[in-house]
């Protein structure tokens, strides 16, 4: 199974859980699963075209899944990903 | 209830304002609690920009994993305004992440005594907090 860990902003869709986890041949696949599972969190991880939101960023181990293949990514089955917002803003 | 800074962290906050100047700075904040901040965690601008301010998304996992290995969570975010009050702009409230975050602002208005001002962004309202400095940390 692949871990999920989760920041806060998101837990309030896993009754709280801070880690999740899921099966899946690649983060879309994974993706997929957890919005069988938890389907409030699963709308948060793709957009209406069925890609990456721009204000979530995925990261496979160390590497961030945009200079990867996006959801098409491999994972391994042990892998861990770490799902964060993005933190921006501006005068 | 105020938000207690541990020893350090407001000057950090002012010191990497003062080195992006005049593009803005960022960073995170970990504690054990909203209201307790213990370490705070000076980012890249992924913009370099003077008027915007994109946290580093690899910066950001490894503060989350330096927090979780003292058993803290990320509990915020500051930023400064290199030219203007700190205050959160209409852009700072759309984009807030988290309505459980802290947002600390350092304004720049007055280059020479930059402001420290704390605020909650929930549902479009924005809350100021109350500060507490540890000694030495004003």
């Amino acid at each position: 199974m692949t871990t999920i860990n989760l920041p806060t902003i998101l837990r309030q869709h896993t009754g709280g859980a801070k880690k999740i986890t899921a099966s899946g041949r690649t983060i879309g696949e994974v993706f997929a699963a957890i919005g069988n599972e938890y389907p409030k969190l699963g709308e948060q991880l793709t957009n209406p075209e069925g890609g990456l939101p721009v204000f979530v960023n995925v990261f496979l181990e160390d590497e961030d899944i945009r200079y990867l293949d996006g959801l098409d990514t491999e994972v391994e089955d042990d892998a861990d990903i770490t799902i964060l917002p993005a933190v921006a803003g501006g005068r | 209830m105020k938000v207690r800074l541990a020893a350090g962290i407001r000057a950090a906050m002012v010191e990497h304002a003062y080195r992006c100047h005049p593009e803005e700075a960022c960073g995170l904040f970990a504690g054990p609690s909203g209201v307790d901040i213990a370490k705070v965690y000076p980012t890249t601008n992924a913009l370099h920009s003077s008027t915007n301010y994109t946290i580093e998304p690899k910066e950001h996992l490894q503060a989350i994993r330096d927090a979780d290995a003292s058993g803290w969570e990320i509990v915020g975010t500051f930023h400064s305004h290199p030219h203007t009050v700190g205050y959160p702009s209409v852009t700072d409230v759309t984009l807030a992440p988290d309505p459980s975050w802290l947002y600390i602002l350092v304004g720049m208005e007055d280059y020479d005594s930059p402001t420290v001002r704390a605020f909650r962004i929930r549902d479009g309202e924005i809350t100021e907090e109350e500060l507490e400095f540890e000694e030495n940390d004003q």
